[in-house]
């Protein structure tokens, strides 16, 4: 068990070396330097070339890449080509928290309402609400996050002025509970889009994993000892049906972060994603390599995470 | 206990004496024709494909024809969804649209399908190897955020058509497809006449494409289905957001991106619900399918 946690943190290492690798590629697939967009064409050659040797754009490929991960490691990703002046890291941690904001939320509606319909389905399948939650199953994984978005602000935003639909915060100068309240208003319509997908698919693995179970020996053991039917649900039950939808929720994280690019464009909501789709449209591409960088450590961290959770709560897999 | 086993062998033994000497795939289509939300959909989509392939004849009006006098106008028995902020007809490019939705998540899902058909059967008829190299390749290209990867090339390139975009989709969502391909013919070459069609000298050619494929032609079908409902709502996703195909063409997605005004979205319902809601029934209708197709192939289920 810890030699396998041992290997499996291991493997993360090379991972996370070819993430960066891919990264650098892409960087160098992108046309033009960090001077195209902004060098007046008349500009005298010899400056162009001094300038490029000064910030390293002669040199090997190797060293410019070392070079680029080492100052990456320390946080430092250079500055942005289009925001004068400020560094890409700067901008990041601006937005930053509003994102991990965004997905916390959609993680806790999709938990809070998947998990539980989807065990009424299961003890009560063929009933009318389970046969309404198959159908927000079916309609849930079929609609387009951008779609329901745009319904969501049409029907409670506009037509019924219920929430907010833009932003982050309506006014400034508010704080304290105020302010909370403010911000979890302005989170409600974005997570509710973005949880969307998850919370369908979270509801039929649900429902399947807890209807497997019960159909298995163990629980039938657990009944003719004559258990209550309560204790056989939350003791035996849900036990071992939660293992795989928590192990799921690991690899959600780079749906979500996917997810979380379209979604913030609809509610002009200012995190990693509205940074990442302007900094597309103005090809800022030192911000995009960096929201790249760290999009896929997330990635590789919540798959790790999920693998090591696995072989803690599920005993019966070997390793060897 | 509400689940009765009993029940399900009744219907599966009649099936059973029914499907003699049918093959494996006759019998999934005659599994198939039954589930009625499944053909039901094949209809839709049907119907949904001859409507776009009809437009001509549906609508005089010119999809990408900008008009200034009409812009933003509410729907008239003219224009019956109105005009969008360029005056084009959405009613035309509604219909119009469609075609470039379905023929980009069609044309990927058969890109997808050769790669991943082609690596999944190299992968898992060879093993050893070549079958890692193609795995950690996988690998590499799941630890970016499908859409993540795909806007990152949009950015590196110059410009964006139906050519590229069906080719950014492909090459950057293979690995799923190739992973389910892998795994499928790994079970199988461990199988007796995997090795009785080696012993008597069949080519390796042949074997993949005689055994193999055949035999894994469930698993390939079901997900290459939902693969192109997946395909619609990202190329939709990528033009809504603008980087998808380029106005004037007119798609589902790049139709919806015209909400992103406030006050077409508050004022114009009509213009962006209808592209909506081709993409939500067209993907409902493409997920019924893949998973009737799936209940059809599965021999386990022979309820329903």
């Amino acid at each position: 068990m810890i030699q396998y946690l041992i290997r499996r943190i291991l493997v993360f290492i090379p991972m996370l070396f070819a993430l960066t690798v891919i990264v650098f590629a892409l960087m160098q697939a992108a046309p033009g330097d960090p001077f195209s967009q902004k060098m007046d064409p008349n500009i005298d050659r010899a400056i162009y070339e001094k300038q490029r040797e000064a910030l390293g754009l002669n040199d090997p490929i190797h060293v410019q890449y070392w070079r680029w991960v080492t100052n990456a490691v320390k946080g430092d990703f250079g500055d942005s080509l289009i925001y004068k002046g400020r560094t890409v890291a700067d901008l990041i941690a601006e937005r930053f928290s509003n994102t991990i904001n965004l997905g916390i939320m959609t993680l806790l509606i999709t938990i809070i309402v998947s998990i539980p319909i989807g065990i009424y389905s299961a003890r009560h399948p063929y009933t009318p609400l389970d046969y309404g939650a198959t159908t927000f199953g079916f309609l849930g994984l079929a609609t387009p996050n951008f779609f329901f978005g745009l319904l969501a602000i049409y029907v409670l935003s506009i037509q019924l002025g219920w929430l907010p639909s833009h932003g982050t915060v309506s006014k400034p100068g508010i704080e304290g509970f105020e302010l909370f309240i403010d911000k979890i208003r302005h989170l409600v319509l974005p997570s509710l889009t973005l949880g969307l997908a998850g919370t369908a698919s979270y509801m039929r693995y649900m429902r399947s994993e807890v209807l497997d179970v019960l159909g298995s020996d163990y629980i039938r053991t657990a009944r003719a000892k004559g258990m209550t039917e309560n204790t056989v649900l939350y003791k035996h039950t849900l036990r071992n049906a939660l293992i795989p939808i928590i192990t799921l929720l690991g690899f959600e994280v780079g749906i979500l972060l996917g997810g979380a690019v379209i979604t913030e464009g609809v509610f002009q909501f200012p995190g990693l994603g509205t940074l990442f789709i302007t900094s597309i449209g103005n090809r800022d591409y030192p911000v995009i390599m960096a929201i790249n960088l760290m999009l896929g450590f997330f990635v590789l961290l919540g798959n790790l995470l999920a693998d090591i959770f696995y072989s803690i709560v599920d005993p019966r897999i070997r390793y060897d | 206990m509400e689940l009765n086993p009993q029940t399900n062998t009744g219907p599966g033994i009649d099936i059973k004496n029914a499907e003699k000497g049918m093959s494996p795939t006759k019998i999934a289509m005659k599994r198939f024709m039954k589930n009625k939300l499944a053909v039901a959909s094949v209809f839709i989509l049907l119907l949904i494909v001859v409507v776009v392939i009809l437009a001509p004849f549906l609508t005089e009006h010119n999809p990408t024809k900008t008009n200034l006098t009409l812009i933003e106008r509410p729907p008239s028995e003219d224009h019956l969804l109105g005009n969008d902020s360029s005056g084009r007809d959405n009613f035309a490019r509604l219909i119009y649209g469609g075609r470039i939705s379905l023929i980009v998540g069609f044309s990927a899902m058969v890109f997808t399908l050769v790669i991943g058909v082609v690596l999944g059967s190299i992968s898992g008829y060879y093993g050893g190897k070549i079958d890692s190299i193609i795995m950690r390749a996988c690998d590499l290209v799941l630890m970016l955020p499908f859409l993540v990867l795909c806007l990152t090339i949009v950015a590196i390139l110059e410009e964006v058509n139906v050519t590229i975009l069906v080719s950014i989709i492909a090459l950057t969502s293979w690995p799923s497809l190739t992973r389910i391909i892998r795994g499928t013919f790994l079970t199988l070459r461990e199988q007796e006449f995997i090795l009785g069609a080696k012993a008597i000298g069949v080519s390796d050619l042949r074997i993949i494409f005689k055994h193999f494929i055949p035999n894994a032609i469930g698993p390939i079908l079901v997900n290459a289905t939902l693969m192109m409902a997946t395909y619609i709502i990202a190329e939709s996703a990528l033009s809504f957001i603008g980087f998808g195909i380029p106005q004037p063409t007119p798609t589902w997605g790049n139709m919806l991106s015209e909400a992103q005004s406030l006050r077409i979205l508050r004022n114009s319902p009509e213009a962006w619900i209808p592209p909506g809601l081709a993409i939500l029934i067209t993907v409902l209708c493409i997920n019924f399918v893949g998973d009737g197709l799936r209940d059809a192939f599965d021999p386990k289920s022979n309820r329903r």
